[in-house]
């Protein structure tokens, strides 16, 4: 490819932020003002230039992260660092939700609008702030605010999420936990980098040490100056990250004064009503350990699975897996076991793992409050899987609006590797893998195995056609297996307790214990665990559900409807689908009487016209004549929604059976189960 | 003398195809069936050229025992299974793509579109007035060719053959994301100043007439283009020795666009900028 660029320079301060993550140019074919004369002797290009595509979604978070918006001149200049057409990259750019590719305040506030914060308010809070700081999307002193899709903080509904952009400080430093927790906020972007074998490193050397982190002034300091900043000079402004959950229009206005100024988030232990509990399997650290500390998880049985694990051998973890009848639990139930033994045992090297922590399904947050709460098991799990389908790498994709777990497991990584249980030889074993994160950018579609794919490569996060499948040709073309969190984290108990004491647990078919996020009119919202099996009604009533309930959502936006006298249907897979529902990745939503249903239901249709990725016909013209009828039916009942109701069956049925993935073919499920089971507009 | 690559024999597999046992060389799609049992299957977004993108959905057809319905121009036939390209289903799916493209985007160039609107019983008007549309306005940045996003279906043709697979240009990207997706150079500069060389290959591939020669869309606005009167001359571009095929269309004695047959073993329907657009010294009088 012949590379064509414009004229528009970066200012110092984009180069800066590039170079941060990819280190300084060594040739002017790389971007360096000066041209050197073995510049003009040696053309840099070809395969090697090349092959860092994948650190494009880094670079555009890398400008955006400091500056708060991509400019033409920012986006020409990681495109010369990286060697990717800038066409190409300004449609990956503006692909993602976070990013802007046109000026924008460095303060930008993400308001949730999506169904549990619609259920519980977001729609006085929005009134509020139109009040306070005029319509959305309208910049004024240095902020900006928008509506959001979920931001997965459905307990502590109505939530927010204020970015600042600026500059982070302490480049190199290794993060610490902060002395008490809450006193000081610690923001990390990227984080150091795994050093991968030399040789097989396709960034080359400057992607080894790249860590970033800033230490957000503490709120006591005077007008959020940072410590030690030059009088002289106007102080930097620093990137910050805020979540303000619940959200009331004062707070946000004060957050988005001020950031780094605003309270801490309360531990994540207090999403979990059972934290503490005996009997608990996947939560039974969350709250009871030190999330920083990696002591406190060994000490609480930390690392034991990863030795039975070096024990079993590979095979071994593969069989023990499959015979617990571990299932995936991100929504579509594949057996765990087949999918690493079918990566296992392709020729092809080498082999990925590759952790989806995309949660980004509307009433979803389990993935966040265990990677919060226990980030050292998610790494564990990851070194094991890794370990059981023979990859030495492994890729943890983390949605773009989780600040606090990207600190978290950034930290646990980082210990992990200083102690040894991540690097060239794991545990004296001889076993080499290590963890990188990629961090999401807003987009719904990337929780899409194959969207994945593209995003991490560097490419718009559009799904792939399968076949082939990921286990064949995943992530940049090799054997890849892809497990969600939850999935993951289920791996230590099946090796803790041995395959036939887990497939004790729960059904026959459903084996084991399952996270659920309970949310919207409920008086103790949060993530409950109970072992497959239990009932719907079981799960309300331990989350103490109002009488007056109207509706249950089941699997967020792209599951299903059912009634509240439904209570008795089984929470398992099998059981779900029996009553002609789904059990999704674990959404169970309540909504009384007093949320008005048609909205609700326009509230999903928007989710996925905004979401769709706009590659197939059925889904990104289907989703936008689904919101227009829900429109204009939303007052209407009976003989007047008649015909729009049949239209809406009509669309839906072809983006049920024509859509090239998953998110094209359940955008209508939710909204089909409100009119057939809820009898919406009758 | 013309002469056929020979290629390696192969493997026959066997499935059935509406009722009826086919047999079709291994690799080949549902599409490659379909056409040879001469079934006439929709396609917009398959090119003959490039590899199947499958994102218009038109195409699709029935697998029995599948999920979901399968795009017959990339899923691969295989050995004992039952494909329904006219079960009620895959028509509904069909009827309602053709649907939703024309009640979003202007189909009157594209060919047949009219002719499956018919077939499939299709109402666009159905979703009202008020149906969101693409309501582009033709991007006219230079002398050679016009993009006319109006009659854009989003295919990725042109991206692609602008690309990884033909020209190696990478001038054109999708940009933007759902129902505002759009084909765009880099911050939606002019053609003029993005990486595009003028090879007019996205013209080649594209289906729809989104992206015409300026000729042709000016004598489309002034209600002159009439492709009845027009002759096809099939020769030999001349400003160098590689050889490319050109198709001259000729309507009233002026050359109004220069394609190439796509089965050209050198060109496979590309040319160069000179090729495409370097006729005017012809007619020059």
């Amino acid at each position: 490819m012949d590379l064509h660029f414009g004229d528009s320079k970066p200012t110092d301060e984009e180069r800066a932020a590039v170079d941060s993550l990819l280190g300084l140019p060594t040739s002017a074919w790389e971007g360096a003002d000066d041209r050197t004369d073995s510049d003009l002797r040696w053309a840099r290009g070809g395969r090697e230039a090349r092959e860092r595509r994948d650190l494009l979604l880094p670079g555009l978070h890398a400008i955006n992260d400091r500056i708060g918006w991509i400019s033409e001149g920012a986006l020409d200049y990681l495109c010369r660092r990286l060697t990717v057409p800038p066409a190409e990259a300004y449609g990956v750019a503006t692909f993602y939700a976070m990013f802007a590719v046109k000026p924008r305040p460095a303060k930008v506030l993400h308001v949730c609008t999506d169904l549990a914060c619609a259920s519980k308010g977001s729609a006085a809070v929005c009134a509020g702030l139109e009040e306070r700081l005029g319509a959305a999307g309208s910049a004024a002193g240095g902020l900006v605010w928008q509506p959001s899709p979920c931001l997965g903080l459905c307990e502590r509904a109505p939530a927010a999420l204020v970015i600042q952009a600026g500059v982070p400080s302490d480049e190199g430093s290794a993060p610490q936990p902060p002395a008490a927790p809450g006193a000081t906020e610690r923001v990390q972007l990227g984080g150091a980098r795994p050093s991968w074998p030399a040789g097989a490193n396709p960034a080359g050397p400057a992607r080894a040490a790249n860590g970033v982190s800033v230490t957000a002034p503490l709120p006591s300091s005077p007008a959020g100056l940072p410590v030690g900043g030059q009088a002289a000079e106007a102080a930097p402004r620093r990137y910050a990250t805020a979540v303000i959950a619940p959200a009331t229009p004062e707070a946000l206005v004060l957050a988005g004064a001020e950031p780094a100024a605003a309270p801490a988030e309360p531990a994540a232990a207090l999403a979990v009503p059972q934290a503490g509990q005996p009997g608990l399997s996947l939560l039974s650290r969350v709250g009871v350990v030190d999330p920083y500390s990696l002591d406190d998880y060994r000490a609480h049985d930390g690392y034991r699975a990863l030795r039975r694990a070096f024990d079993l051998g590979p095979a071994g973890v593969i069989r023990e897996v499959t015979d617990a009848g571990l299932v995936g639990r991100g929504g579509a139930a594949f057996p765990t076991g087949r999918k690493w033994q079918a990566t296992a045992s392709q020729p092809v090297r080498q082999h990925y793992l590759v952790c989806n922590a995309d949660e980004s399904e509307p009433g979803t947050f389990k993935d966040r409050v265990v990677m919060e709460g226990d980030p050292y098991a998610l790494i564990e799990s990851m070194t094991i899987a890794g370990y059981a389908v023979g990859a030495d790498r492994g890729y943890l994709y983390l949605r773009g609006e989780y600040p606090r777990a990207l600190r978290l497991l950034q930290h646990a990584i980082d210990q992990a590797r200083a102690r040894g249980f991540l690097g060239d030889d794991i545990l004296g074993q001889g076993y080499a893998f290590d963890i990188e994160i990629r961090r999401g950018a807003g987009a719904y579609i990337c929780g899409e195995e194959t969207a994945l794919f593209n995003s991490i490569e560097g490419y718009r996060g559009e799904p792939r056609s399968k076949p082939p499948f990921p286990v064949e040709s995943g992530l940049f073309g090799k054997p890849t297996a892809e497990n969600n969190v939850e999935t993951l984290i289920n791996v230590l108990p099946i090796l803790n307790q041995g395959a036939a004491a887990y497939a004790a647990i729960g059904t026959g078919q459903s084996t084991g214990p399952k996270l659920f996020c309970v949310s919207g009119n409920v008086g103790k919202p949060g993530i409950y665990e109970l072992p497959f099996g239990a009932t719907l009604g079981e799960l309300l009533e331990l989350a103490e559900a109002p009488d007056t309930m109207r509706a249950i959502l089941l699997g967020g936006a792209a599951g299903g409807f059912v009634r509240p006298d439904e209570l008795d249907i089984p929470l398992t897979f099998e059981g779900t689908r029996a009553a002609g529902t789904t059990l999704g990745s674990g959404v169970v939503l309540v909504l009384d009487d007093t949320v008005p249903l048609p909205k609700m239901l326009v509230r999903v249709a928007e989710f996925f016209r905004d979401e769709s990725c706009g590659q197939c016909v059925p889904c990104r013209v289907g989703t936008v004549r689904q919101e227009e009828a829900l429109h204009r039916i939303v007052d209407k009942t009976g003989e007047d929604a008649a015909e729009d109701i049949a239209l809406l069956r009509e669309v839906g049925a072809a983006m049920k059976d024509a859509s090239i993935c998953g998110l094209g073919q359940t955008a209508w499920s939710a909204v089909e189960s409100a009119i057939d089971r809820l009898g919406a507009y009758k | 003398m013309t002469a056929i690559p020979l290629q390696l024999p192969r493997r026959l597999l066997e499935f059935t195809l509406d009722g009826q046992e086919t047999r079709v060389p291994e690799g080949s799609t549902l599409l490659d069936a379909c056409r040879a049992a001469g079934k006439d299957i929709p396609t917009l977004c398959e090119g003959d050229t490039l590899a199947p993108k499958n994102a218009c959905r038109v195409c699709v057809v029935e697998v029995e025992g599948a999920r979901v319905l399968a795009p017959a121009c990339s899923r691969k036939a295989e050995a004992g299974m039952t494909v329904l390209t006219d079960s009620p289903r895959a028509r509904h799916s069909r009827k309602i793509v053709l649907e939703l493209l024309a009640s979003s985007t202007d189909l009157s160039t594209t060919p047949r579109a009219a002719e499956w609107i018919k077939e499939y019983k299709a109402k666009p008007e159905r979703f009202g007035p008020d149906a969101a549309r693409l309501d582009e306005e033709p991007k006219i940045d230079n002398d050679l060719y016009v993009r006319d996003y109006d009659k854009c279906i989003q295919c990725y043709k042109c991206v692609d053959a602008c690309g990884e697979q033909w020209q190696n240009s990478f001038a054109i990207s999708v940009a933007g994301r759902g129902f505002d997706a759009r084909i765009s150079t880099e911050h939606d500069a002019p053609l003029t100043d993005s990486a595009c060389v003028y090879c007019g290959n996205c013209i080649e591939v594209c289906p729809t007439g989104a992206l015409s020669f300026k000729s042709e869309f000016d004598m489309r606005e002034a209600g002159t283009w009439n492709e009845e009167i027009q002759t096809e001359t099939t020769t030999i571009c001349a400003y160098c020795g590689v050889g490319c095929n050109l198709t001259l269309h000729v309507q009233e004695n002026e050359i109004v666009k220069v394609t190439s047959p796509h089965d050209n073993p050198v060109t496979h329907g590309n040319l160069c900028i000179k090729g495409r657009f370097g006729f005017q010294h012809v007619q020059e009088r």
